[in-house]
């Protein structure tokens, strides 16, 4: 069905070829992200398993604040939300709209990741390290790796704020920031089986 | 739906990279329906395990059964992943990485949790 409708499009117009490498782009992106979803769900995998493996070491309820943990995923839900307007305003060729979407998600998501980072920092002052026992090894491996991932999309989200002011809203740059809504979109789904599995079982 | 995407692309002038690139295009609506909902599946949640006021099997059974909703609302009001054939090939790649993942998670759990029983 996509074949029949994109050589219909690429006889039409010539412009209408980058709509079509556009639409390949998007779907390669998501491909990426369903390899992605392969290793977070490994990484799942030996959290289950190591779970209950504190080594005399602090268990979840111990260390976790669920206050915190819900505010940092409300920041990454705004974000999430924020730049789906990001998204509306670029079809809308609304440039001024679209930079104060990005910016606007830069924040919520620097938000996130300073929680994040300010709550394993604290974790490994306590000496509640990923050395401490085979469960902090994972938490910290599961939650770091998507925190890694958020760090990226932060800085994906930079280079298209730069790109959008430099060179406008190209068909190549509305390209990009549709591939980065799909990673940022991605990052918020894998949050919400981290914040199950890690924080509300760890705290139940 | 060939009919579809050659309106689409009848449209002529005003093609953007967006619109017909990515499984879908979101509106106000759904983005802000997607947000409500999921903030409300959010904070169910959270608030049955602070408040602790379920059994231990209920809570999880209801936490995990919110998790697996909202995933679905991010799915469809924020990646516009349905039923549309143009979703298609998007929700089939998605299925095979959940194959995948099905047997990485059940299966490690499967033989680690025997290996615990059969050498504790």
């Amino acid at each position: 069905m996509t074949g029949e409708a994109v050589t219909i499009s690429v006889m039409r117009t010539g412009e209408v070829e980058h709509t079509d490498t556009a639409a390949r782009k998007a779907f390669g992106f998501w491909i990426y992200l369903m390899t992605d979803l392969v290793l977070f769900a490994a990484l799942f995998a030996t959290f289950a398993v190591m779970s209950r493996s504190y080594a005399g070491g602090p268990a979840g309820k111990d260390l976790f604040s669920l206050p915190d943990v819900f505010t940092e995923t409300m920041f990454l839900l705004s974000s999430s939300a924020t730049y789906g307007l990001a998204m509306l305003a670029t079809y809308n060729g609304r440039k001024g709209l679209v930079l104060a979407g990005l910016a606007v998600t830069f924040v919520l998501g620097l938000g996130f990741i300073s929680m994040e980072v300010s709550e394993f920092h604290a974790m490994i002052l306590d000496g509640n390290g990923p050395w401490r026992s085979a469960f902090l090894s994972a938490v910290f491996t599961l939650v770091g790796t998507h925190g890694t991932h958020v760090i990226f999309g932060l800085i994906w989200m930079l280079v298209m704020m730069v790109q959008i002011f430099t060179k406008g809203l190209t068909a190549p740059v509305q390209s990009r920031l549709l591939c980065l809504s799909m990673f940022w979109h991605f990052l918020d789904i894998v949050w919400i089986g981290v914040f199950t599995v890690v924080y509300l079982m760890g705290s139940m | 739906m060939n009919q579809t995407s050659i309106d689409s692309v009848g449209a002529g002038d005003s093609i953007r990279a967006g619109d017909s690139a990515g499984a879908g295009k979101g509106t106000f609506r759904s983005y802000a329906t997607g947000f409500i909902l999921s903030v409300a599946l959010t904070a169910i949640p959270f608030v049955l395990v602070v408040q602790g006021m379920l059994s231990y099997r209920v809570t999880r059974i209801a936490i995990f059964s919110a998790a697996i909703v909202q995933i679905l609302v991010h799915l469809y009001y924020f990646l516009h992943i349905n039923a549309s054939s143009r979703a298609r090939w998007y929700v089939l790649a998605m299925l095979f990485a959940l194959l995948i993942m099905l047997l990485i998670v059940g299966g490690t759990i499967w033989i680690m949790y025997h290996l615990n029983y059969r050498l504790m």
